[in-house]
């Protein structure tokens, strides 16, 4: 399996991104500057976090305007996986690939620290490796992570089952605890906390390697059924 | 405020215009003399940036010169943009410290932004990749409204920049003292990692090869900053509030990423950024350091203002530029490579063979200076000096030893002090995981990252207990560096070097001067003898406001080698059963500390009775026996001694300690702040082997199941009991406490 790891100006996680997948789960994997038009060299692509053009507008905002975005919605359509974490969630949420979006979190404060995540549902192919309500440890760091959506999209949100993870403990402010949500067709997963921060013990937690593994499980088990 | 006319060189003379800029009668004749003529405007512009003490240490050189610079690990000494030091295979460190003091006293966020900008684009311009940042910042009680804005404030714009930049910010120290109300610290220190072969020089070699100008445009922000930085704070500061830069940490992230790729490349000769005194500096100390001339056609300068003159635009401070200088021919090689980051490099100037500084604007000569007069001819002078009478006074004192009735409370109001508290209200706005190397995070001795593909790790901490310095600048000098250097040791590396930042008042008042004199004799000394030379620093000098000069605050930034990562020690307990054993005799040290000015409101007397000598020794041991596997947890024992230590090691664990102490002075025992001490805690299989190799290590308790601190007596008898959670949510929570009280 080949990842795509998206770099815009201003992306700082990239880095983190590439050698969580490179060293620990042991995948192909390359940067993708943010003009290039196509993905389709790829099985997965991964938004990482950071500040795209400075998270000036609003946290996002000028990201989704890349050339690469393009591809990103493509491959979002074709049903590969598509993940974005921090950075990389808000810039899915201003492209329209997820519901909701971000305010600044409710103590106006940046937010860094290993928090507690609960699983909501680990039917997605994000999460199949973890146990439903299993409590994992995961890094935030983020000043804008205050998710937001109306009653009927939260509604939906639920219906679907697309509420992937949320906090132990709300730390921002976020509607129903709400940490990460998929797309209607489970697909696409944005998410706040950093699961490429959490991937190795001696950092302090491996929890976010399960995500990492879980996307491979799924993409080897289909792999093996189309051929 | 725009001069619609410059004055005329006769002016400059005739009405003392000079003075303004901060140019003494001396140094003007010394000028009027180098240039056989009088200097226009903008000539004198650049001398007086140049020859402040912030550029040119004309105050300090002589007392730098003292310090130990040189080692076989050195791979830079001071004199670049940052020291580098060897870490074996191929690799160095790279670090360095520097102030921003008074642009934060006056805009406090943009300060402190800038003041992170400016160092990691040091660490950068030598060719390294920045890892991680650090701070140390002082302020007055935080008790005060204005105190209160100005940390808060400090706080975010340190958050602002490193966390949109993406370089962790792994530690940093912070003290509370009403010295600095006026006039707060804040000191900012870089490390980077490199390898030899990437090692860059600022220097403007090879006549025809040209200056390349790449970054923000040049606007009217900052001017002057380097003189501003000069002089005293007062009320009149707050007009200078142009003198402090805006920061761009987006821009600068791509500076840094498109810089690290043009340093592989071979068309690159040199490049330094444009810090204080912007692009003279830069030029200046590049052609100077190479033997050679730059001339410049300033219309080339990408300018964010109309109407911007020669002298606005070489004294401006404009933040996130950098000059370099590439081989001629090869210049759209470089310029196609900053395209690509969207960053716009401009050609404006070449390489002279004539060691002056020659400005153009608009079609005429505007400038036209030697640039060794300005980078190396700076006069050197040696202030008077003279013992202060406080000083006569508190050495006559008799040893100060508190009045404490209730042990527990006194633990527990320790523990609220700010200075002591929790700072995890400060760190958790700051990033300090991103590029996930950091392996000990904030509120340790010292952080930890691993170096990604080896087995090695760095170790890094910055530390100055200034009220030691205020009241003995000798022993407190040795004291700091000795601090840095335990605090690296208990985290398992040996230290390597010193970076300071020398925050010291106005040093044209004699007393301070003394102040400056005998700490840089203490520091040296602390140095020599524990093998860490200094690398690279700053020295801000001036920094009073309305006539309260700071305590003598040398901060002090360390970096050490962690072998392996087995290494790494924590200070925190990590398993019941444990044993918990003491380093070093406590003495009756009262002089300075914690309790001394929780008690008494104020701080006198004589500092901790020191022997640099047993630090060493205790450094060695401690350090060989967390190399040899035998230790579980280190931690040194600072401000509030010995029962804060002590408690400290449980939280966050879960655990707590059953200790007994032997002696009949429990208030000493409990508080004092002798130094050279540990606590450690060795597991049971470990413990002989540790005796060994630590022979004056006294096993006083063990770590337990149940989270309780307990002191029992000689007799056995409990005399101090504490649950854990109670001792941790008052140290948690003092300081946002503090923040949300309206008093």
């Amino acid at each position: 399996m080949r990842f795509a790891v998206i770099v815009f100006p201003g992306s700082n996680c990239d880095l983190d991104m590439y050698h969580a997948v490179k060293d620990e789960l042991g995948a192909d994997v390359e940067y993708v500057w943010h003009d290039e038009t196509s993905l389709d060299g790829f099985d997965g692509v991964l938004l990482p976090g950071g500040f795209s053009y400075g998270d000036y507008l609003r946290t996002g905002a000028i990201a989704r305007f890349s050339p690469v975005m393009k591809a990103v919605i493509k491959a979002a359509e074709s049903g590969k996986p598509v993940l974005g974490v921090c950075n990389g969630f808000q810039i899915l949420l201003e492209a329209g690939l997820l519901p909701g979006a971000m305010r600044r979190n409710q103590n106006l404060k940046f937010i860094c620290r290993p928090v507690s995540l609960i699983v909501e549902n680990n039917g997605t192919i994000f999460s199949n490796g973890y146990e439903l309500g299993q409590d994992i440890t995961v890094p935030v760091a983020h000043g804008e992570g205050n998710y937001y959506c109306d009653e009927v999209t939260l509604e939906q949100l639920k219906e679907n089952n697309q509420i992937v993870f949320t906090y132990k403990e709300n730390i921002n402010g976020s509607v129903e605890r709400i940490a990460g949500i998929t797309n209607k067709a489970g697909n696409v997963l944005g998410m706040m906390p950093h699961p490429e921060r959490a991937v190795d013990s001696l950092l302090g937690s491996n929890d976010g390697l399960t995500l990492f593994k879980s996307i491979l499980t799924h993409w080897r088990e289909r792999h093996a059924i189309t051929s | 405020m725009q001069l619609l006319h410059e004055p005329s060189p006769e002016q400059i003379k005739d009405l003392r215009v000079y003075a303004e800029m901060g140019v003494t009668d001396e140094e003007f004749a010394l000028v009027e003399n180098i240039m056989g003529r009088l200097p226009n405007y903008t000539e004198l512009g650049l001398f007086s940036v140049m020859w402040s003490e912030h550029c040119s240490y004309k105050n300090s050189k002589v007392l730098l010169k003292k310090f130990p610079t040189t080692g076989e690990k050195v791979l830079q000494g001071p004199g670049e943009g940052a020291g580098i030091i060897d870490i074996g295979d191929d690799q160095a460190v790279v670090f360095k410290i520097e102030s921003h003091n008074h642009p934060s006293a006056i805009e406090p966020y943009q300060g402190a932004a800038t003041g992170v900008g400016g160092i990691i684009r040091d660490i950068f311009s030598m060719g390294a990749r920045p890892v991680a940042i650090l701070n140390s910042l002082r302020f007055g009680e935080l008790t005060k409204p204005r105190v209160k804005f100005l940390f808060e404030e400090v706080v975010a714009g340190i958050a602002g920049y490193g966390n949109c930049i993406g370089i962790p910010t792994v530690g940093g120290e912070i003290q509370f003292d009403p010295c600095y109300e006026g006039n707060p610290l804040v000191n900012a220190m870089c490390v980077g990692l490199i390898d030899h072969k990437d090692i860059q020089k600022g220097q403007a070699k090879g006549v025809g090869n040209s200056v390349i100008y790449v970054g923000a445009s040049t606007g009217r922000d900052g001017i002057h900053g380097a003189t501003f930085a000069s002089e005293e704070l007062s009320e009149a500061s707050e007009a200078k509030r142009p003198a402090v830069q805006v920061g761009d940490p987006f821009m600068e992230k791509l500076l840094l990423e498109a810089c690290l790729e043009v340093v592989k490349n071979d068309a690159l000769i040199g490049i330094q950024d444009m810090g204080a005194a912007g692009l003279t500096s830069s030029s200046a100390e590049m052609a100077s350091k190479a033997g050679s001339g730059i001339e410049m056609d300033l219309d080339k300068v990408p300018q964010r203002e109309k109407g911007m003159t020669a002298y606005e635009m070489m004294l401006s401070e404009s933040q996130e530029r950098m000059l370099l200088v590439v081989k001629a021919g090869r210049e759209q090689e470089i310029i196609d490579l900053f395209e690509r980051w969207d960053l716009h490099a401009t050609v404006v100037g070449k390489v002279t063979d004539d060691k002056k500084l020659r400005l153009l604007h608009k079609g005429e000569v505007v400038a036209d200076v030697p640039v060794d007069a300005l980078a190396e001819d700076a006069p050197v002078y040696h202030k008077p000096s003279a013992e202060p009478a406080y000083y006569r006074e508190f050495q006559q004192q008799p040893s100060y030893r508190p009045n404490v009735t209730d042990m527990k409370e006194t633990l527990k109001e320790l523990l609220k002090q700010p200075t002591i508290a929790s700072k995890e209200w400060v760190y958790d706005q700051y990033d300090y995981m991103v590029r996930t190397n950091t392996v000990v995070s904030p509120g340790s001795d010292a952080a930890v990252l691993r170096i990604r593909g080896t087995e090695k790790a760095i170790a890094m901490t910055t530390d100055c207990n200034s009220r030691y310095l205020y009241l003995d600048p000798y022993i407190g000098g040795q004291l700091a560096i000795a601090e840095a250097s335990r605090n690296l040791v208990c985290s398992g590396a040996k230290p390597l070097g010193v970076t300071d930042c020398l925050n010291y008042g106005n040093p044209e008042r004699p007393e301070i001067f003394w102040q400056l004199e005998k700490s840089t004799d203490g520091l040296s000394e602390a140095c020599r003898v524990l093998e860490t030379p200094v690398i690279g620093g700053n020295v801000s000098l001036y920094n009073e406001r309305s006539g309260v000069a700071v305590y003598p605050t040398p901060v002090i930034g360390m970096v050490g080698l962690i072998d392996h990562v087995d290494h790494i020690t924590r200070q925190q307990f990590q398993q019941a059963g444990d044993a918990i054993y003491v380093l070093g005799e406590t003495g009756e040290d009262f002089g300075g500390s914690e309790l001394q000015k929780m008690i008494e409101g104020s701080i006198f007397g004589q500092p901790p009775t020191f022997d640099i000598e047993v630090e060493k020794e205790r450094q060695e041991q401690v350090l060989n026996a967390i190399q040899a596997g035998t230790v579980s947890s280190a931690h040194d024992l600072a401000e509030g001694g010995f029962l804060v230590a002590l408690a400290e090691c449980t939280f966050g664990t879960g655990l707590g300690a059953s200790v007994h102490v032997n002696g009949q002075d429990h208030l000493s025992e409990f508080f004092s702040e002798t130094p050279s001490r540990y606590v450690l805690s060795v597991s049971k299989e470990n413990r002989s082997h540790f005796e060994k190799l630590v022979p004056k290590a006294v096993c006083i308790g063990e770590v337990t199941e149940e989270p309780v601190v307990k002191v029992h007596n000689s007799e056995g008898h409990i005399i101090l009991e504490e649950q854990v959670t109670i001792l941790e949510d008052t140290w948690r929570g003092a300081i946002s406490c503090l923040l949300k009280s309206k008093v």
